[in-house]
């Protein structure tokens, strides 16, 4: 154990630069936000993740978001096991039939202000799943969405400029 | 239970020869059905999947002493059958799920919920002919005695996780039983594929569960192959082997950082983590995608390896095996982390056996298979390894056995390299025509099975996909029974079984 901790302090950090915020969600986050009141997040985020339905893609890539490379707690993104300690929601998945009420439940439970970020090409127009019996529709057709995140699933450094345009946005 | 005598799929079988994509295909009456479904119950040959096509209820039966595949089928125009599950337990939610989406009536089933069907769908599936629909509230199975309490968990779970339930019952900390509930992200995919042309079912095939999508889509693209006689280029054999191991070696390390990391042990999943992060960038360096989605497709792989790519794999290999030694190292050496993997979580072998438990669950607990060595498809007939095993099913069994396999995975990519020559990536498409077929790949998590028939425009006319999970849910609520709640993340995680793959 004491040479592993040793070689990652000589190896030094794995970290990467910190990207732009995407500027297509700051496009997008404005117009979301216009008409709302602007309330500031002290430039942090807590972020409660809920799978509305997705193959799993989606999570293992909002998962590295937490590994050495990302590293996002630096930006004070911060994901948190309870919607009631949450600024966002980070929905994923065609929203199912059978995940819908737990889906709003957990929306019913962030406290205001909050935000909801779809990630992932499902969470946005349902994707392959379109058309389906046992889904709903997009996170749209069930929550107010603020910011979506495209891809299939949508790659962890995107993730990471739409996150921070959010900070950007809400702290504006 | 009705008293039938078991009989072995080999009696069926014997003599004859398989088809093409190596499983029989046998019609019986319902007599020889009940015998079948004893011969489960008997140990004679293992369940490995059901699914109701053209009027007739249909089930993989497979044994790995006799090394055969059998596709068996019973008419049952009306959906009416008898049920396997009064026989043989792991039947049971099959055909709950089965009752669900296509409305069959297996006769003696012993539980009467549904299991995908949450009664909150706007209309029954397509194929369920009848309107009846479930009740709302659903009955977990109970326990009695005194002091105990119930923990209600999910769908929505503390980490990013997918949606499942867990009903915990326990007395203080130890927990008494489990039931699960899932169909939380069941998305319809089978009635979404019918009808579909082979594109788009190829791509909704690799996202039944995006963390197996190469395996998904390897299966698919098999069993299309199968069932429209389309040649594959060597090439693209071992390029599908390549990215499979890949995906298996991504997987692994992440997953035994997880462990660790739910002992309380962070700096082997940051590790863990970085390695994982390594192969997904060198994969998407190599094949365009960090999961490597859409990769393998009927007839070869759509994407070519550069001459450099090889080098940046050859290079990949050497970090993780020299990075990867060292996290289990200290695995092996601290006794803190042992203390709580070590007899945690502990799957029976008889259980890991009667369920056909797949992938590392069953590997931990003394089952011998692994489709890569029992029914091997290329490129595997032509690649040396061991299967990993050990026996004692627990946590730490488990996470021992993805460590032989990574570094199984690592001489499979380096041998395949070895061999790669260079030629064409696809096959030349075939005629579309009427035609079945199946395929059986092992996944990182365990046996994929997946079966189709084209009608004669090449559209899907019917899809069947069975995750390894279906058959290793059922072990994690055994494995639970008498562990400390606490333990339980790190039992869930030694099993990591999938959600989505299951529901579907």
């Amino acid at each position: 154990m004491r040479s592993l901790l040793l070689r990652a302090l000589i190896e030094g950090p794995a970290v990467i630069d910190r990207p732009e915020p995407d500027s297509a969600s700051v496009s997008e986050l404005a117009r979301a936000l216009a008409d709302r009141f602007r309330q500031r997040l002290g430039r942090s985020l807590a972020i409660r993740e809920v799978d509305a339905g997705s193959c799993n893609g989606c999570e293992l890539e909002i998962h590295a978001l937490n590994n050495p490379v990302y590293d996002v707690e630096r930006f004070g993104i911060k994901f948190v096991a309870s919607p009631r300690h949450a600024d966002v929601l980070l929905v994923t998945g065609p929203v199912t039939w059978n995940m819908r009420q737990a889906l709003e439940r957990t929306y019913a439970a962030t406290p205001e202000p909050k935000w909801v970020v779809a990630a992932g090409d499902c969470a946005k127009n349902c994707g392959v799943f379109a058309g389906s019996y046992a889904c709903v529709g997009p996170v749209s057709a069930v929550l107010p969405v603020d910011l979506h995140i495209p891809g299939c699933p949508p790659e962890p450094l995107d993730i990471l400029k739409g996150l921070l345009a959010l900070i950007e946005a809400s702290s504006a | 239970m009705m008293a039938a005598p078991a009989i072995e799929i080999a009696e069926l079988a014997g003599g004859k020869t398989a088809g093409l994509d190596g499983f029989h295909r046998i019609k019986v009456k319902e007599r020889t059905w009940h015998e079948l479904a004893a011969g489960c119950a008997a140990g004679h040959q293992d369940l490995g999947g059901m699914w109701f096509d053209s009027g007739a209820i249909q089930m993989l039966l497979f044994s790995e002493q006799q090394k055969m595949r059998a596709i068996v089928a019973l008419a049952a125009r009306s959906g009416v059958y008898p049920s396997v599950g009064c026989y043989h337990a792991p039947a049971i939610r099959l055909e709950r799920a089965l009752r669900d989406i296509h409305g069959t009536d297996p006769q003696g089933l012993p539980d009467a919920r549904a299991w995908l069907d949450h009664g909150v769908w706007p209309s029954a599936a397509p194929s369920q002919k009848s309107g009846k629909r479930p009740a709302r509230n659903y009955e977990f199975l109970s326990a009695e005695g005194n002091g105990l309490h119930q923990i209600p968990v999910g769908p929505v779970h503390a980490g990013i996780i997918e949606p499942g339930h867990f009903r915990f019952t326990a007395n203080g900390e130890t927990i008494v039983r489990l039931e699960e509930r899932l169909g939380y992200a069941h998305k319809g995919i089978e009635a979404l594929c019918k009808g579909a042309d082979i594109d788009r079912a190829a791509r909704l095939a690799a996202r039944i569960s995006g963390d197996s999508t190469v395996a998904y889509s390897f299966a698919f693209a098999r069993a299309i192959e199968a069932a429209l006689g389309w040649p594959v280029p060597r090439r693209a054999e071992f390029l599908r082997g390549i990215m499979a191991e890949l995906e298996r070696l991504a997987n692994h390390i992440n997953d035994v950082g997880a462990i660790c990391n739910d002992a309380s042990v962070v700096v082997l999943h940051a590790r863990c983590a970085h390695l994982r992060e390594q192969i997904l960038q060198v994969s998407k360096s190599c094949f365009g995608h960090r999961l490597m989605m859409d990769c393998i497709v009927p007839g070869g792989v759509s994407c070519d390896l550069a001459p450099e790519g090889r080098g940046a794999i050859e290079q990949l290999l050497k970090h993780c095996a020299k990075q990867f030694e060292a996290v289990v190292h200290v695995y092996e050496e601290a006794p803190s982390l042992q203390d709580r993997t070590v007899t945690t979580g502990i799957v029976r072998p008889a259980l890991a056996a009667q369920f056909a438990a797949g992938g590392y669950v069953g590997r931990a607990s003394g089952r011998k298979f692994d489709t890569r060595a029992i029914f091997p498809y290329a490129p595997y007939g032509l690649l040396k390894f061991d299967m990993a095993g050990r026996s004692e099913g627990d946590v730490d069994a488990r996470l021992m056995v993805r460590v032989d396999e990574v570094r199984s995975s690592i001489d499979l990519i380096r041998q395949m390299l070895e061999l790669l020559e260079r030629g064409p990536i696809r096959g030349p498409a075939p005629a579309l025509k009427a035609g079945e077929g199946a395929a059986m790949i092992e996944g990182f998590r365990g046996d994929i099975f997946i079966r189709l028939r084209l009608d004669k425009h090449g559209r899907l006319a019917h899809f069947h996909a069975r995750d390894p999970s279906w058959f290793q849910w059922p072990m994690l609520e055994a494995a639970i029974e008498g562990n400390i709640v606490a333990d339980f993340p790190l039992c869930n995680k030694s099993f990591n079984c999938s959600y989505s793959g299951h529901d579907m």
